[in-house]
Parts: C-alpha cells; structure tokens; sequence
C-alpha cells in the first residue's frame, strides 16, 4: 500500500500539471488512480485489453470489445492511466464546465459534441468519418447476437441509413449523426457522476 | 471496547494532520464510487421508443448504443464483482500498516502508539499465540487417534465430541477470537446440512468450536492428510480424493448416505466454493441443494476493524495468512443461527439455494450477489452476453415465438 501511495504522490503532481482537460477533483482522480491499479494485474502501470475483459459486468455488455477500444490508441496494447483518465474524461457531466471557464483549453473532452464523437467512433471502426452500411450492420449484429435473422437486420439497417442520409452517399457522416441525435438527452445519457 | 476507540481517535488525528498540511488524504469509501442509475438497461432503451409515436416496424434507434456504452464505461470505473476478491476497504484506520493507504508520519503521537501496537502484537501475542495453535493442533491429532481406538458407540461419540471442541476451542484461544453465537436454538441437528458463507479456512474453526460437525473436503498430504486422517478415526467425515471430486453423482451420493444416517453429524458446506471479502455472498453452488434435506443456513460476519479475516489465496499462501491472523488484534465475529430450510413444492435447486443465499445475507447484513465466486479465476459465461443480446433483440423487435416453439424472433411482416 505505501508504494501505491508514493507511484500516486509522483502521478497526482504530473497531473496537476499536465491535466489540461477539465478540473477533476483530488479525490476523484485518487479514486481513479486506485481503480487503474487493481486492474492492472500485471503491475506494470498500464492496462492491457485482457485486464479490462477481467471486469465480468464489461465483459458481458454486447458493445464491451468496443467500448475497451476505446481507451487503446491506434495500435497500441497498453494503455496508461493518463490515457485511462482521458478515455473517462468523456463522461464528466457537461454542468461541471460551468464552474471553470477556461478560455485556453478548447473545447473540453466532455462536451456534447465530443460524447457524440465518442459514440460515432464506436461504430466508424475504418476511422472514415462515415458510418457505412456495413459498420452498421457489424454494431446491430454484436447488440442482437444471434436473434435477429440477416435479412431482417439489413432491412433495419438500410431504414436507419435512409432516414440519417440527407446527402445520398448511403453512409452517414458525423453531422448528419448529430442531426439525428439532435433531440436525445446526449449530456445525460453518456455521463457518469461521482459520490464524492 | 476500549481498541476501538482508540482505532477511532487514531483516525481522527491522522484527518486532523493531514488537513493542517492541506494534503489530500485518500478515504476509502465501501458504498461505491459513481451513482449508477436506477432503472434497469431495458427500460432505459425502451424508454425512447415510448417517448415517439410507436413505429409498425422495428426501429433501431442510434441513441441506444449510449445505454449500453455508459454501462460499459461505469462497470469499467467501478463493478460490484473484482471488488468482492480483494480485502475490504476501512473507513477508520486499526493501526495496521497493511490496511492502510496513507501511512505517513503525520504526528509523534501516532507513530508511537503504532510502534507500541507493532511491539505487543509481534513480541507478545504472536508467539502466544503460535504455541497455543501447535498444541490445539497436536492436541487433536493425538486424541482422535486415540479415542479411534475405542469400539464404536455411545462412548466413543460423547469423547469425540468433547476431544474436538476441546482442541478447536484451544484453536480459538490461538487467534483470540471473539466470537459471538446468536440464536443458538437453532443450531444444526444430525441429519440436516449446514451451510454458511466463506470468508476464510477460519470459518472452520469457528464453527466447530461451538458445535460438531462432518467435514468435507479435498484429501490433502502433508499436515493436513495427517490431521485428516486423524479425525477421521474419532468420527466419520467425508473427504474426496481429487478424482472424485468431479464425479457430481458420486459426490451427492456419498453425502446422501450421510445425512440419511441419522446417528452422524450434520454435514458442513461452503456452497461459494471459494473466499469471498465478508462484504456480499455470492452465488451458491446448487449441489447440495439438491439432496432433500434440512438446511441449517448459518451467517458469518467478521468485524474488519480489528483484523482482515479474508484471505486472498491468489495474493498469499496458508501459512503466511495464518500469520497475518494471528499478529493482528485478533478475530472478532457474529455468527447467527438461522432457522432450518427446506424445499418446498415446486422449488427448484436453483431458487432453494437463492433462497437461502438471501436469508444468510439479510442476517449479516452483506450484499446478495448473483455472480458466481468462481469469477475470481475464471472468465464469465458467455451465456450471459447473448442473454443481453435477446434482451435488446426483444425490445428492438418484438419476440413472437412461433408455432414450433422456436426462440427465433420475428417481428411484423417486412415489406
């Protein structure tokens, strides 16, 4: 446990410094810290796609090999904590950014426009900025498993492009993702609150 | 008790340094880390279908990937099942560095007192305790063989009985256990199964020192072959040879047979399988649910603050657990004796051991899980992935099982 603390001491002053993404608390990030080193079976600072499938409630969510994805960058196996803490930066409730207005930072990670391309990345595997017919098909067919015939998930497929297509091209890009999204509650949906 | 209130100052004092430092301390907190919402996954997607006017043809609606992707990344930050395999986290500190995050000099005071509890534990009680554990130990060995050698009958069950609870209560003694038994009218009876939740190997000890029970288990070499063996001349036990182990039929006929006689003593069992951390029971193994006899559940709760009683058998071996047991303050436990189960009509083994399972939980006030404790080694089943496929299936289309019966799912007539 002491050397938990003193590896935490060392990373909590990198992060105060480099933590550019939005005001996460002291607790919060030691919290998380905590999380990222009881996964990381092997010790060795960085998470590994098997240390996530160990989560069974993860490996059991239909979109979970995605979702782990997510936080590897292109063709990495390992992912650090300072990544770890990035993919999760995504899901910080939109209303935090009120209190730290930081004109030098850009658009925070957390916004609504970021969420959505969080979730537009989970289909657009080819990394296109479209979503083709088949990345669709490939995302319909992990959520539904075997219980839904191919003929039947194409027809539903070719129905969701055609009411997002406002362009023609029969994939749908990100604008026209965000057109269709317009009315969802994205903020509510894709944040994670904390306790504490 | 006078240790707890020093456990408790001694926290206070560490929180009061540390804010007069203006650090951070880390406070570990056992009721989760994030909110997680209350509504089921399924009524979460089908809460947006509700919303519009209801389509005559399966929608997939693009926003329903959120429901499963937030899921995901919540379970990734904090999940009810790798949190139960590793020891429980302490809001108040019990002057043990090994339960502790934040051990650093924050005042004189505190390290003295610690240094003092280092020396009593090490120099005083550990050694005590040791010496008492061997004698319990050798006590038993050298007593059931003896009284082995009597004829069977009356005798020779009333010295068993007091040999073994003479040498477990010495065992006691060895840990400085405090144990408090409630509800003792309903202690198990011959004839009947007695099942508790697992925290530990000390769980045995616990038990068997407030009454007398069959064993079962794995024949081991070594020490405890030889121990094994022992008790096993005094009264009879079960214990499997590895092979057995597998054989299911064997393994329930044997235990049968030994609860049918009803001159033996009721049988022991740790339906989880293995240790979990004291915080929630996890699924029981329906094997010996599936017997037909009295259910004797019985609940464990070990008090955290004055030693972890859970042991981590992929983090540390036998004997370096029992050390750490026995240089901690000691083992301080509830154990409550519930009422006698049975099956009732109409019950499978499934839902009987469920039953169970949420009896003992509500009594020791842990969670009750459905997750198998066998997911401390293993992977998941995918079972349970395509049982949240046909979950979104359903609500993406509707299921209508047809005229075969068949699980394939259809919807209205496509165009």
């Amino acid at each position: 446990m002491i050397v938990v603390l003193s590896r935490s001491m060392t990373i909590l002053l990198l992060l105060k410094v480099f933590f550019c993404f939005s005001a996460v608390s002291h607790s919060q990030i030691t919290r998380l810290y905590s999380r990222f080193h009881s996964l990381d079976k092997g010790e060795n600072g960085a998470l590994s796609r098997e240390d996530f499938q160990r989560i069974p409630e993860l490996a059991i969510n239909p979109l979970g090999d995605r979702i782990i994805n997510a936080f590897f960058p292109e063709g990495e196996d390992q992912v650090n904590f300072r990544g770890f803490m990035r993919t999760l930066a995504h899901f910080r409730p939109v209303e935090d950014n009120e209190k730290n207005k930081d004109p030098n930072s850009g658009e925070p990670l957390n916004s609504r426009n970021n969420k959505l391309l969080f979730a537009f990345r989970l289909y657009d595997l080819d990394r296109d900025d479209k979503i083709s017919r088949d990345e669709l098909l490939q995302v319909l067919r992990m959520m539904v498993g075997v219980n839904i015939s191919d003929e039947q998930l194409g027809s539903i497929a070719d129905r969701t492009i055609q009411e997002a297509d406002t362009n023609g091209d029969m994939s749908i890009s990100f604008s026209e993702f965000i057109k269709v999204l317009e009315k969802v509650d994205v903020e509510q949906k894709m944040s994670i609150r904390f306790l504490h | 008790r006078a240790c707890a209130d020093v456990f408790q100052w001694a926290t206070l004092r560490m929180e009061r340094g540390a804010r007069e430092k203006n650090q951070q301390l880390y406070k570990p907190y056992s009721n989760g880390i994030i909110a997680k919402e209350l509504v089921s996954l399924e009524q979460e997607i089908q809460e947006v279908r509700r919303s519009g006017i209801p389509a005559p043809e399966p929608e997939f609606d693009m926003s329903d990937i959120f429901s499963f992707c937030r899921r995901g990344v919540e379970s990734i930050v904090d999940d009810e099942v790798t949190k139960r395999f590793t020891a429980e986290e302490l809001e108040s500190w019990n002057l043990l560095t090994r339960s502790n995050y934040n051990f650093h000099h924050i005042s004189t005071r505190l390290t003295v007192l610690w240094g003092v509890g280092v020396l009593v534990r090490y120099a005083i009680l550990l050694p005590l305790r040791v010496t008492l554990a061997f004698t319990g130990v050798g006590l038993l060995v050298v007593l059931t063989s003896l009284i082995g050698l009597l004829p069977n009958g009356w005798v020779k069950s009333s010295l068993s009985e007091k040999a073994h609870l003479m040498c477990y209560r010495i065992c006691v003694r060895a840990l400085t256990a405090i144990i408090t038994y409630h509800d003792s009218e309903n202690k198990p009876k011959n004839g009947g199964i007695c099942v508790a939740n697992h925290t530990s190997p000390i769980d045995v000890i616990i038990l068997a020192s407030d009454g007398c029970y069959a064993m079962v288990g794995q024949v081991h070499g070594g020490l405890m072959g030889v121990i094994q063996r022992a008790m096993l001349k005094a009264c009879p036990h079960i214990w499997f040879e590895r092979s057995e182990v597998k054989d299911r039929h064997l393994v329930a006929k044997r235990l049968s047979d030994h609860v049918a006689d009803k001159t033996k003593l009721p049988i022991l069992i740790f339906p989880e399988g293995t240790c979990i951390n004291n915080t929630s029971v996890m699924m029981f193994k329906k094997g010996s649910f599936e017997i037909g006899c009295t259910v004797y559940p019985v609940a464990i709760k070990y008090d955290p603050r004055f030693g972890d009683a859970f042991w981590n058998s992929s983090k540390f071996g036998m004997v370096n657990y029992l050390l750490h047991m026995m240089s901690s303050w000691g083992v301080v436990c509830s154990v409550w004796y519930l009422p006698p189960m049975r099956r009732e009509e109409g019950e499978d083994a499934v839902q009987f051991a469920n039953r169970v399972k949420a009896a003992i939980a509500r009594k020791g006030g842990l969670a009750d899980l459905l997750w198998d404790g066998g997911l401390k080694r293993e992977k998941v089943k995918k079972v349970f992935k395509e049982e949240q496929q046909k979950m979104y299936s359903k609500v993406l289309v509707g299921v209508s099982e047809d005229s075969h019966g068949s699980e394939v799912v259809r919807g209205p007539a496509l165009e």
